[in-house]
């Protein structure tokens, strides 16, 4: 040490430092020059290129989303509509403790661990700076809560936005369908551009159906915003168009009459109005909350919808193919009627049993599995419509072929989808030799005819498809494919006609008389519906038969599971005189039609009666006569 | 021919005499402290405007202000003798505590940077930036100048094990500065410019393996980022394309204060801490740039002018490398912002927000005061 400080020399040593330290000033001056160069070469020479680009940073165009079209009934009750909904949303960029935060909002308010874990995958896949909603469709209480402990939860906001609501709950649900959130599929085949500030689609009902309509198009604006996108002002704006308002021909009094006279039964109810083909009514029970699916639906509701063995989900009404059984039978008279197969007058025996010449197979009436009888010795065509005689179908059936039976059902919509506004349309299934080629590779029996000549059979039809049928029949062969919608903004739609069936007079007459003797008649399958009535109605019950039975076995309804019974369909048009409704029902296991034919009549009543249709565009001498008829019964 | 000038002064007039006796005796270099109070005060402006005009940041940022200068003016009244004899001492604390840090330390964003005493928060390396000099400074002062070799090399252990440690935590700024301020004494020492040449050629040579066995995954990536941002226009790339975006808009004049869109728009990222600079480009435009730099350079010089003037190795070593570290942090912070450097935490002087770095800074700045006031002390 003190060899070394000996050695120490202060001058030298101060001269090296100024000498290094100048050296160091002239590398930071040079250095500084190297700054100030960069600066200048950003802030002067380049200034407009970063000016541009700073300008365009902070003006965003942004989409606006229209507002969807709302739905009414004919009388202008609100079916669907869009509510302010608020959603409680997280921009994790701002949240110090995620975990945290959540366990906070836990605390405050009702949130599952289904939505947690939606909100975790959801903010895994999103940046930081975005707005990520772990609640939708807050209540006043949840918001208030939030808003008062907003000061402990940075980052946590509560968004608005405007969401679709079906303020008749299940009442429309089959009917509407409901939007939901746009998944890659549908991603694939919207307009883009359209849907850029779009969430929702609808999915099913007719809410798909007429989506292009009720969608409108899309808005834009130029907003400032910071970099995470929260816009602070609107600098330029262009409104979007709102989509259309529908109003349907549906009847939201008799819809609900119609969905409660269902009651707990799986069923169907379709009503339609002859005159121009709108739907009055389509019930399909049971039915579910479509309020549910908006926004998205939790997998626990979902599942328990999908699951419960009373299919909820399904459309009966559209989608349920059924043997429209006896309900078919006017239908085949005309026909025997219009090929010349039979006449009015002409009879046939009946045993209570049918056999083909030369087969031992006998064909029960479905009165020979109560009382081993037929309907009488002779029967002839208004009597087995009146008290729906097996035995006297499978003679016309046989005699006419099932080429025929084909061909003459099919114009009145039987194999086929109706073309009703609204998705999801089963088109039921007319059989005919070829459709039994060709889907069953097999020649076609004589027993098959017999079958599908009551209804039976191959023969498949939804309950939209039998209420149109009942639209030609009331109409006397004058018919449309049914319409929802009745008018678009200040149009009228007008529904497609069809074809006309082309049937004698008197042949439609005959058939529509015994419908109506179906009812008022003393006889009458459905009679039990007539007291009291202000106005005639023609109809037709039926039982489809859903187990095989045995040739030997005997049917007992005690001992058939629920499930198995028969189910009862019943399809009716009224007044007979001026059509202005018609109804087909299904009611599934419900026995038998005229055990099914008081819904009906309810239905009636609230659209004749509740809702005044008997004395609109009716003379008087209608309503006397009516009055007059029922006064007789 | 200083001590001439110091011996003038008290037949100047008594009125000077008696405020030269005031600096004097508190120990304080009154054109640095003008500086350094324009600097902060300019600083607080252009912060309060990068923090969304929140009061609330200002607060605390002059909160550390006051610390700070209250922490300066307290080393300032230091004896350099004495914090000559606490130099090794306080070498080997900031050692010890460098290695507690990985093995008792908190972290924060995938990094082990902070000691925690009594619920108090402070980083070991931040205290080592004028630690090291100042150890460096130590070193030399005992031994006869220009250093030897093994001099040399007993040095660059000292500077070495400090800056791994560091660079370990990991951050790359700090332990750059760390090393920056300890060789800066070993270069002002008057290490041969054979050895500069040869360590800078070596370092070359070493580029590769430092790429592939060195540098962290991110550290690449923000150097491949300088060299084409567009690549990842919204990860590493963002920021820069930001930060150049707001000084270019800024112009000559500037968009005014508090007008800047890209920092008040929240497009500038770290726009209040290392990306400061471009709030004030922006705002204040190349004017305001300029005014930056000159009073930066100011400083330096003034720093510079203290070390030429200090009475002993050790004054002269500490000062001028306290005064380049502080070029450093300058240089390093407008570089990596304007894209002509890689990003690395480095803040700008006195001017970014951060309590810790700005009482650092202050209390480097009270050395040096300490350093220029010593001479007169022992005059008197």
């Amino acid at each position: 040490m003190a060899e070394q400080v000996a050695l120490k020399d202060p001058y030298t040593e101060k001269r090296i430092y100024g000498a290094r330290t100048i050296f160091a000033a002239l590398v930071v001056f040079a250095l500084l020059s190297l700054l100030m160069a960069r600066y200048f070469s950003l802030q002067i020479t380049q200034h407009e290129t970063y000016r541009t680009q700073s300008d365009r940073n902070r003006v965003q165009l942004q989409p606006v989303p229209p507002k969807r079209g709302l739905i009414y009934d004919r009388n202008g009750v609100l079916l669907a509509e869009n509510r302010a909904s608020y959603s409680l949303t997280i921009i994790k960029e701002q949240v110090e403790d995620l975990d945290q935060t959540i366990g906070l909002l836990q605390d405050l308010i009702n949130i599952d661990d289904d939505h947690i874990k939606k909100y975790r995958r959801l903010v895994s896949r999103s940046r930081p700076y975005s707005s990520v909603p772990l609640k939708l469709k807050l209540s006043p209480e949840e918001i208030a809560i939030i808003s008062v402990n907003r000061y402990r939860l940075p980052g946590v906001d509560v968004d608005a936005q405007l969401a679709r609501h079906y303020p008749q709950g299940e009442l429309f649900a089959h009917v509407l369908g409901y939007v939901g959130r746009i998944n890659e599929a549908e991603q694939l085949q919207i307009d883009e551009v359209n849907y850029s500030g779009t969430n929702e689609i609808g999915k099913i009902g007719l809410e798909k159906y007429y989506e292009d309509i009720l969608h409108g198009k899309v808005g834009y604006q130029n907003v400032e915003t910071n970099a995470r996108g929260r816009v602070l002002r609107v600098l330029e704006r262009t409104n979007p168009e709102p989509g259309a308002d529908l109003t349907l021909h549906l009847d939201a009094h008799v819809q609900k009459v119609a969905h409660e006279a269902l009651g707990d039964e799986r069923g169907a109810v379709v009503a339609i109005d002859p005159r121009t083909g709108g739907i009055i009514a389509m019930a399909s029970t049971p039915s579910f909350d479509a309020n549910l699916f908006v926004g998205g639906i939790s997998t626990k509701d979902y599942s328990r919808l999908r699951d419960s063995i009373d299919l909820p989900l399904f459309n009966r009404a559209l989608q349920g193919q059924y043997p429209p059984a006896s309900t078919v039978k006017p239908h085949y008279g005309l026909a025997g009627l219009h090929y010349g197969v039979i006449t009015p007058q002409s009879k046939v025996r009946d045993p209570g049993w049918y056999k083909l010449p030369n087969d031992d197979r006998m064909y029960r009436d479905w009165t020979w599995q109560k009382k081993k009888r037929g309907h009488g010795t002779f029967v002839d065509l208004e009597q087995s419509i009146v008290e729906s005689c097996d035995t006297y179908f499978y003679d016309l059936a046989y005699n006419m072929g099932i080429d025929r039976m084909h061909d003459f059902m099919a114009p009145f919509g039987f194999g086929s989808k109706t073309g009703v506004d609204n998705t999801n349309e089963r088109s039921g299934l007319l059989p005919s030799k070829d459709w039994k080629r060709i889907y069953k590779r097999s020649t076609w029996y004589h027993g098959e005819t017999l079958s599908v000549g009551i209804g039976q059979g191959y023969l498949l039809a939804t309950p939209m498809q039998l209420a149109a049928s009942m639209v030609a029949m009331a109409n006397r062969g004058k018919h449309f494919a049914p319409r929802f919608l009745k008018r678009l903004g200040d149009e009228e739609i007008t529904a497609p006609e069809l074809p006309m069936i082309e049937v004698e007079a008197e042949h439609w007459e005959a058939v529509t008389h015994a419908m109506e003797e179906v009812v008022h008649g003393r006889k009458g399958t459905a009679n039990r519906i007539n007291r009291g009535l202000k106005y005639r109605i023609a109809g037709k019950t039926g039982s489809a038969q859903i187990i095989g039975i045995g040739q030997d076995e005997v049917y007992d309804e005690e001992q058939v599971a629920k499930r198995k019974k028969d189910h009862g369909l019943f399809v009716a048009f009224a007044p007979v005189k001026d059509p202005k409704i018609v109804v087909a029902i299904i009611v599934e296991n419900g026995v038998h039609g005229s055990w099914v034919s008081p819904i009906a009549r309810k239905v009636f009543d609230a659209y004749l009666l509740d809702q005044g249709m008997l004395e609109e565009n009716t003379d008087a001498g209608l309503i006397a006569q009516a009055a007059a008829e029922s006064a007789t019964e | 021919m200083s001590q001439d000038f110091v011996r003038q002064m008290p037949d100047r007039s008594s009125d000077l005499a008696r405020r030269t006796g005031f600096w004097q005796r508190v120990h304080i270099d009154p054109l640095l402290l003008m500086l350094l109070l324009t600097l902060t005060a300019f600083g607080l402006l252009v912060l309060y405007g990068a923090a969304g005009q929140s009061s609330g940041t200002m607060i605390r940022q002059g909160r550390f202000l006051i610390i700070g200068y209250i922490g300066m003016l307290v080393v300032a009244q230091l004896d350099v003798e004495r914090i000559k004899r606490l130099a090794p001492l306080a070498y080997l604390v900031g050692i010890a505590l460098l290695i507690a840090v990985p093995l008792v330390g908190v972290g924060a964003k995938g990094a082990q940077r902070w000691l925690s005493l009594g619920g108090f928060r402070f980083q070991p390396s931040e205290l080592m930036k004028l630690v090291v000099p100042m150890a460096v400074a130590w070193y030399f002062a005992g031994r006869a100048l220009p250093p030897r070799l093994k001099h040399i090399v007993a040095s660059l252990i000292m500077i070495a094990v400090p800056t791994l440690l560091i660079a370990r935590q990991p951050d790359l700024g700090t332990s750059i500065l760390i090393a920056a301020s300890g060789l800066f004494a070993l270069f002002l020492a008057g290490i041969g410019w054979r050895f500069i040449f040869g360590a800078a050629g070596l370092l070359l040579v070493s580029a590769y393996p430092m790429w592939q066995f060195v540098l962290r995954d991110y550290q690449k990536t923000r150097i491949l980022t300088l060299l084409n941002p567009e690549s990842d226009k919204l990860g590493a790339g963002w920021n820069i394309i930001q930060s150049k975006t707001a000084i270019g808009s800024g112009g000559w004049d500037g968009k005014g204060w508090l007008n800047g869109t890209q920092s008040q728009l929240n497009f500038l990222p770290e726009s209040h801490t290392d990306f400061i600079i471009a709030v004030l480009a922006e705002e204040w435009g190349l004017r305001g740039v300029i005014a930056l730099m000159l009073i930066y350079l100011a400083i330096i010089i003034r720093g510079l002018w203290i070390g030429m003037n200090a009475q002993h190795s050790f004054g002269r070593l500490l000062a001028g490398s306290i005064t380049l570290t502080f070029f450093v942090y300058v240089f390093v912070n407008m570089g990596m912002v304007s894209g002509l450097l890689p990003v690395v935490g480095v803040p700008l002087p006195l001017v970014s927000q951060g309590g810790t770095s700005l009482v650092t800074l202050l209390a480097g700045f009270g050395l040096l005061m300490a350093i220029s006031t010593e001479k007169r002390m022992m005059e008197q």
